[in-house]
């Protein structure tokens, strides 16, 4: 294995250090570090060098719909945007809820090379939300599972998400609710208000994501569990989850970047690559968001990275599919709403993206681990001073479904590293 | 003017009395002997329909004909298209074919907007009505309606509707009817008031230019005219309403609920009318009642908008009013 010498990175965006990477592992972290016997030395003075990202909540798309991502794509995208773990969500086709199918999933992400791919399993068979998976199975397959999540559909039986939170207390699991009560969200296309009024889409009201949210929490505290709550979208569900927080509720909870920046009022261009699922909500809602960010009520940032074909936006608002690309613009988004706005310091940033959703996901072992020496060398060495205008045909991804394309964003990954081996380098995969 | 026709917000006030105008001249046409214009001779236009609608489109159809324009009808059942070919490959075939102007029905609201805003297309594109968004040709014809009969025929040319009190009732939230009318009356100077029960009523209506009333009979004197919308039964079964009669009781325009109105105002109605539902037969075939106008006029109307939209410089009748045409 080789040796890498960073030097003069601002590790977490501190002051700035040499890191040694020997091997799988961080060697050395200190200053004046020596260059003897290094293979290969990268200048980092201006950047910012953080552990490597993990999304919890990620749509790899295979298997079944290899015509938008594959595990592969998914993970050059991943491993672009500074990331060296995914959560592999399970509404994949067939659906990822047996031991088989996230074996699979698994296996795959292993091939790949570009990040670790940890697979979620459905809670319930075939989402349907009538029965659960084997969710010990899936635990006890190579794959290890841990975060279960029927995502793309709300598990809305209370009885059955009762069940589900109790169940996998066995073996130290737990359920990410999408939040969304199916039917107040008939027909929904957007966020309901002032905007869909005048535009004539059906809406899609915050009390949707609101009630069931306070209901799982309420749950969770009933039977002892934990619960996570996936891309929490509204200003109400944050009053809900600090709420429950200070009652001492074991519940966590996601943003994602586009709600952190984007409201509905894009949707007045009729555009689909603005229709997503939770919808894009108001300025008041984003201004809230951001605020939970920093203030910890929201513990992490997770993309929904969710790939879709042209043709699949490239219509009428009413036939387009839900769903953003993500994992190349997430630290981007995240420095512009966050950190340039003096919301998170980078070590802020660290927490939200890297050290927390492992924890939540019970990877702690392998990432989200300090900057120091022993620990596994997964990184991200970030340009934060860089400033570009996002163009979707440089994508890894197989799918350009970005809302920020032509938008200009800061920062940029130069460098990726999982366990000391470098997967981007200049900005480049390697 | 701008070169589409999407929705009714677009218009300035100077572009709809344009409109309210040259659809006078063009209803004196139907009254010659020979009702055609050769005004748009050589130019095809395509009814573009992905729901189905009858009278919007015979009534572009006559629009077009009398017009003297060559017509295509297009008439694709929303599944069967949406499951094969895209609104963008079929916009393309029709414009490889070279048609002039597209006229579109969509069951999704925005799908006009997004045919004249994605570069699928470049011919103009005028809105017949999409989802629950917009049909801006709709508020047209109801505007030129009330103009002839509260202003008058001549003394309205060139003057909006300013002052006049209009109410609107009915399935406010499913109506792209009430969405447009409100946008257009608003620009014309009107007072538009909308009466409907609160399940009716959109989240977000407070941003719009207009009254909200919940109840029928407090408005009904104060009204110069009153449009009644069509209320689906089916809405019932999704408890927008417990049923028909009480819907009726609350909100429907019977011969009492009219002699509150005062003597000059008008009952008016997009069609098709659910008789018994919002409105007695007593009152759909009253004098005061302007349905059949409103239909003899959304030819006039719709005249009126493709000429303006595709006729260019020339005079569109020989008679009066060419120096106002430049």
């Amino acid at each position: 294995m080789s040796k890498i010498l960073i030097r003069g990175a601002q590790v977490l965006g501190g002051e700035p250090q040499d890191v040694l990477i020997d091997g799988e592992t961080i060697a050395q972290v200190g200053t004046g570090l020596s260059a003897e016997g290094v293979d290969t030395v990268i200048e980092a003075a201006g950047q910012v060098l953080l552990p490597g990202l993990v999304d919890l909540h990620t749509h790899l798309r295979e298997p079944g719909r290899e015509d938008s991502e594959t595990v592969l794509t998914g993970t050059r995208a991943a491993a672009s945007g500074g990331y060296t773990a995914v959560f592999a969500m399970a509404n994949t086709f067939p659906v990822a809820d047996t031991a088989g199918v996230v074996e699979q999933v698994w296996r795959l992400g292993k091939e790949s090379g570009y990040c670790d791919v940890q697979p979620i399993g459905a809670v319930t068979v075939g989402l349907e939300g009538k029965k659960l998976s084997e969710l010990g199975a899936m635990h006890e397959s190579a794959a290890r599972v841990t975060v279960f999540s029927d995502d793309g559909k709300c598990v809305d039986d209370a009885v059955i998400m009762r069940r589900a939170l109790e169940y996998v207390k066995a073996f130290g699991g737990v359920v990410a609710q999408h939040a969304q009560e199916p039917r107040l969200t008939e027909g929904a296309q957007m966020n309901e208000g002032t905007v869909s009024a005048e535009l004539g889409l059906g809406g899609w009201p915050a009390v949707a994501e609101e009630s069931i949210i306070a209901r799982d929490v309420l749950l969770a505290e009933h039977v002892g569990s934990r619960v996570h709550i996936c891309h929490l979208s509204t200003a109400g569900s944050v009053e809900i989850v600090r709420w429950a927080k200070s009652r001492g509720i074991d519940v966590t909870a996601e943003v994602t970047p586009h709600h952190l920046l984007l409201t509905d009022e894009l949707v007045r261009s009729y555009n689909p690559v603005y229709k997503v699922n939770p919808p894009l909500r108001t300025e008041r809602d984003v201004m809230a968001l951001r605020e939970a960010l920093a203030d910890g009520t929201i513990d992490i940032v997770a993309t929904d990275h969710a790939p879709h074909p042209h043709e699949d936006k490239d219509c009428e608002w009413a036939a387009a599919a839900m769903g953003m690309v993500g994992l190349e613009t997430a630290l981007s988004v995240v420095q512009q709403t966050m950190v340039e706005t003096g919301m998170l310091d980078w070590a802020g940033v660290a927490d939200r993206m890297s050290f927390a959703p492992a924890r939540i996901g019970g990877l702690s072992h392998q990432h989200g681990r300090p900057v120091s020496a022993g620990e596994p060398a997964n990184l991200t060495l970030v340009d934060t001073s860089y400033r570009g205008v996002v163009d979707p045909a440089h994508f890894a991804s197989r799918s350009r479904n970005t809302p920020y394309e032509g938008r200009e964003l800061p920062g940029r990954v130069t460098h990726t590293f999982l366990r000391g081996r470098a997967t981007v380098v200049d900005g480049k995969l390697a | 003017m701008k070169r589409h026709l999407i929705s009714a917000a677009d218009l300035t006030r100077d572009d709809a009395v344009l409109i309210l105008d040259t659809a006078e001249e063009m209803a004196r046409v139907a009254d010659r002997p020979i009702k055609k214009l050769p005004t748009l001779r050589g130019r095809t236009i395509c009814n573009l329909f992905f729901e189905d609608s009858t009278r919007t489109r015979i009534s572009f159809e006559a629009a077009e004909k009398r017009l003297s324009a060559d017509v295509i009808n297009f008439a694709a059942k929303g599944s069967s298209v949406s499951k094969g070919e895209s609104l963008k490959d079929t916009a393309q075939t029709l414009e490889a074919m070279g048609v002039d102007a597209v006229v579109i029905r969509h069951h999704a609201s925005g799908a006009p907007y997004r045919l004249a805003n994605s570069g699928w297309i470049d011919a103009p594109v005028i809105n017949a009505g999409d989802g629950t968004h917009q049909h801006p040709t709709q508020a047209l014809l109801d505007a030129f309606t009330m103009r002839r009969r509260l202003v008058g025929r001549d003394a309205g040319l060139g003057k909006g509707l300013d002052g006049r009190r209009i109410t609107i009732v009915g399935d406010v939230l499913h109506s792209r009817v009430a969405r447009s009318n409100v946008d257009l009356l608003h620009t014309l100077g009107a007072e538009v008031t909308l009466v409907a029960p609160p399940t009716l009523v959109p989240v977000g209506v407070e941003n719009w230019p207009c009254e909200i009333s919940y109840s029928l009979d407090e408005v009904l004197p104060k009204s110069d005219a009153v449009m009644m919308l069509r209320v689906q039964r089916e809405r019932m079964n999704a408890a927008f309403f417990p049923t028909e009669r009480e819907y009726s009781r609350r909100y429907g325009l019977d011969a009492a609920r009219m002699a509150k109105m005062p003597e000059h105002a008008i009952v008016m109605h997009p069609g098709p009318m659910v008789r018994g539902m919002e409105i007695t037969a007593e009152v759909a075939d009253s004098d005061r009642c302007t349905v059949v106008e409103q239909v003899a006029n959304g030819v006039s109307i719709r005249m009126a908008v493709l000429y303006l939209l595709l006729g260019g410089s020339e005079p569109a009748v020989t008679t009066a009013r060419t120096e106002e045409n430049k």
